[in-house]
């Protein structure tokens, strides 16, 4: 099976698929206003990592970074979380959740 | 134990400082603190006497202090011979009684906290003068000795009388130190020590001129004029008696008078080695003791009668030191009897004016009934004073008086004799004024006077017993000769014969007293002596002349050169030193405001200035704040890339 795997997918190719699933979660992070989708590209930055992590993983031939995955899964279920809680509280509070608009600290 | 000895004025010098900084807070107000170091002392002192009546043997040890190389040092030590230690128990003792029968007498003083720490100061400071083994050591106590007095007789200076009695004590104690200070250079330089048992080996020895000797003994003795109250010094301790009387009895029986009479004894070989000394010293012994006693004969003040009573029995110690060697023991042990009766006496009197209110004996007069205690006690110290057998005074006055015939210095016997008569009358006088007749005192304070408190009179029982048994226990059983004693003087059997002269005298005295004053007249039968009686009324005129010959002189012309010195030169530097420290603080404002003030400006300036400017960055948009983070990243990345 992972012979399989790695004979039929190349390690470059998974490579530059997540530095592209990351340059996604980048842009949406930079310049997206609603908050709802900035949590959502900071999913699609963490899975880019996942995916990294099990293509090496798949390279090396060692479980280390599959392990790895499963808990980065784990810290994203439970950051989505409370992120999405954060994010309803201020649109109570506010009534907006545009970021740009979000900037109490400001000097 | 003996080595100990210098624990005796240690004690009530901490207490001193104890009462000065913790008095007030005591639940008494600061006399336990005192009167307990005192008692530490008085059973210390006792030790030591005993070690001295089992035989033991003197001893002296000292500490430098200061040492200024070869030329000279100063030390700081103990010398405990018999003399001392038979001193340290007078004096611990008197203290101690004082001390108690002063609770009940100050009770209630604005200053009462503060009146024990100088009683305890001025014990500590007699002590010292006692205990000290060099001339330096006996001066500090001398003169701190003068400044309690200063500040006792002074104690209620709210009234100018009292402070001007204290002004004149010091100022005339202070006449004397002059030349005594002088005869310390005198005697130091010429024996090459200031310690006074190396002094008194070389002036036995005949190691030092006996012109020089006598030199220093006059000016030694000039400081025992004046604090011993003898003529011509003696006129500041009748003003002396403006203070609270527990303190003329500490002044009067152990502490400031007794200095001088001590001084001469302690060193006697100085004295004892110069037969002009020696003529001077019995000369106005003689002088002083017949004046003083005249003078006590007129005094309508009760506390004046006892002070010009003390100048005159001062006068018996001095002239008798006049002897010489033969008048050294009996001399000193007058000094040792005198304590206990004259601090009764002067107690005693305390306890009548403390009933009365008034210091007048015409205002007194039949206080033998209410005051029954008072009463007897006093009548005890006055036949002891009186040399009336067989109480303390009559056997060390009697010594003076047989040593002054058989030695020759009939002048000397003349006037102690005549003396003696004096002062049985004029304490009989002063007996039947205050406690027989009627009662002649009125205002609404003295309506009824009543027996003082048992502070008060537990000390007067307790100095009335010690002025019965102290004559007979020590003198004629040679105990005291034991203990104070110089050269070869042997201890002489009592001489019956010249008891009986004295005591015939005393009686004469008595009768007479008896005679004149037995019925209260307005009238003092003194009065027909005419110009006599005027003459000491006035005192001699021996205070007109102080005041018209020195103190008004000195006061107006020295007074005025003061003033011009003060004014011009004085005034001038403290100006000029003042403009000097004006300018200074220009100079320093400037530096002030420009440098340091700059300096501190110019932090805050610059903060605020760099953070006005770091401020943009903090946008608050979490989105810059990751543009940053991100860029960062990739810098970090290129980077470590480029530079790996």
């Amino acid at each position: 099976m992972t012979s399989l795997l790695a004979a039929t997918v190349r390690l470059p190719f998974l490579l530059f698929f997540g530095a592209f699933l990351f340059s996604c979660g980048v842009y949406g992070v930079l310049a997206r206003r609603n908050a709802v989708l900035v949590l959502m590209s900071i999913e699609l930055m963490l899975n880019a990592v996942n995916v990294n992590l099990v293509a090496f993983s798949g390279y090396l031939r060692q479980l280390t970074g599959q392990v790895f995955a499963l808990f980065v899964i784990t810290v994203a279920a439970a950051e989505i979380g409370i992120g999405l809680a954060i994010v309803i509280l201020i649109y109570r509070n506010r009534e907006t959740i545009n970021v740009d608009e979000i900037s109490l600290l400001k000097w | 134990m003996i080595r100990y000895a210098w624990l005796i004025p240690s004690l009530p010098a901490v207490a001193f400082f104890l009462i000065v900084f913790f008095g007030k807070r005591m639940p008494r107000r600061g006399p336990e603190i005192g009167i307990a170091a005192v008692f530490g002392s008085f059973v210390i002192s006792l030790i030591i006497l005993w070690h001295f009546v089992t035989g033991g043997e003197p001893a002296t040890s000292s500490l430098t202090f200061l040492d200024a190389g070869s030329f000279f040092k100063i030390e700081v030590g103990q010398n405990v011979d018999g003399l001392a230690a038979v001193m340290f128990v007078v004096v611990t003792l008197v203290s101690l009684v004082v001390q108690i029968y002063s609770t009940a007498y100050m009770e209630g003083d604005r200053r009462y906290t503060w009146y024990f720490a100088a009683l305890s100061l001025f014990t500590a400071s007699m002590l010292n003068l006692v205990i000290a083994d060099n001339l330096f050591q006996l001066l500090v106590g001398w003169e701190l000795v003068g400044i309690c007095s200063y500040l006792l007789i002074g104690h209620w200076w709210e009234e100018k009388e009292n402070s001007d009695a204290a002004i004149k004590a010091f100022i005339t104690t202070k006449t004397g130190d002059i030349p005594f200070m002088f005869g310390i250079f005198v005697l130091t330089i010429a024996a090459g020590t200031a310690n006074i048992p190396e002094i008194t080996h070389l002036a036995e020895t005949h190691h030092i001129a006996t012109g020089t000797l006598t030199v220093a003994a006059l000016l030694l003795f000039g400081g025992a004029i004046g604090k011993s109250a003898q003529f011509p010094l003696h006129v500041w301790l009748p003003d002396a008696m403006a203070g609270p009387t527990p303190v003329s009895a500490l002044i009067h029986a152990a502490t400031m008078v007794a200095a001088g009479v001590y001084l001469v004894g302690r060193l006697f070989a100085v004295f004892a080695a110069s037969g002009h000394a020696l003529a001077f010293v019995g000369t106005i012994g003689s002088i002083t003791m017949l004046i003083a006693a005249l003078l006590a004969m007129i005094q309508d003040d009760i506390k004046r009668v006892l002070a010009y009573s003390t100048v005159s029995q001062l006068a018996y110690m001095v002239a008798a030191l006049g002897l010489g060697e033969e008048g050294y023991t009996p001399g000193l042990f007058h000094l040792f009897t005198h304590a206990f009766f004259k601090a009764l006496l002067f107690l005693g009197a305390g306890s009548v004016i403390h009933a009365v209110h008034s210091n007048n004996m015409s205002e007194m007069g039949g206080l033998r009934k209410p005051m029954p205690v008072t009463f007897w006690t006093f009548v005890i110290g006055s036949a002891a004073l009186s040399g009336i057998f067989p109480l303390a005074g009559f056997w060390s006055k009697d010594e003076i008086i047989s040593e002054a015939f058989k030695t020759g210095h009939y002048p000397i016997f003349v006037a102690a004799l005549a003396t003696a008569i004096l002062t049985a009358f004029y304490m009989t006088r002063a007996v039947l004024l205050t406690f027989f007749g009627e009662y002649r005192g009125h205002g609404e304070h003295a309506a009824h006077p009543h027996e003082s408190p048992p502070a008060m009179t537990i000390p007067l029982v307790v100095l009335a017993g010690l002025s019965v048994v102290a004559g007979v226990v020590f003198g004629p059983t040679g105990l005291f000769h034991d203990w104070v004693h110089v050269g070869a003087a042997a201890q002489k059997p009592v001489d019956y014969g010249f008891a009986a002269v004295s005591i015939l005298g005393a009686l004469a005295g008595i009768a007479v007293g008896y005679r004149l004053y037995a019925r209260w007249r307005e009238w003092d039968p003194l009065r027909r002596l005419g110009p006599g009686y005027v003459l000491l009324e006035r005192k001699y005129f021996l205070d007109d002349l102080y005041l018209k010959g020195v103190v008004r002189p000195v006061q107006y012309r020295l007074a005025a050169g003061v003033y011009w010195t003060n004014q011009r030169i004085l005034d001038g530097m403290v100006n000029g030193a003042g403009w000097l420290a004006r300018k200074l603080g220009i100079g320093v404002d400037v530096i002030d405001r420009r440098a340091v003030d700059g300096a501190v400006n110019g932090v805050g300036f610059s903060t605020r200035w760099s953070g006005g400017l770091l401020k943009y960055a903090q946008s608050g948009n979490v989105q810059r704040y990751a543009v940053a983070l991100f860029g960062g990243v990739i810098l970090l990345a290129i980077g470590i890339t480029v530079f790996r």
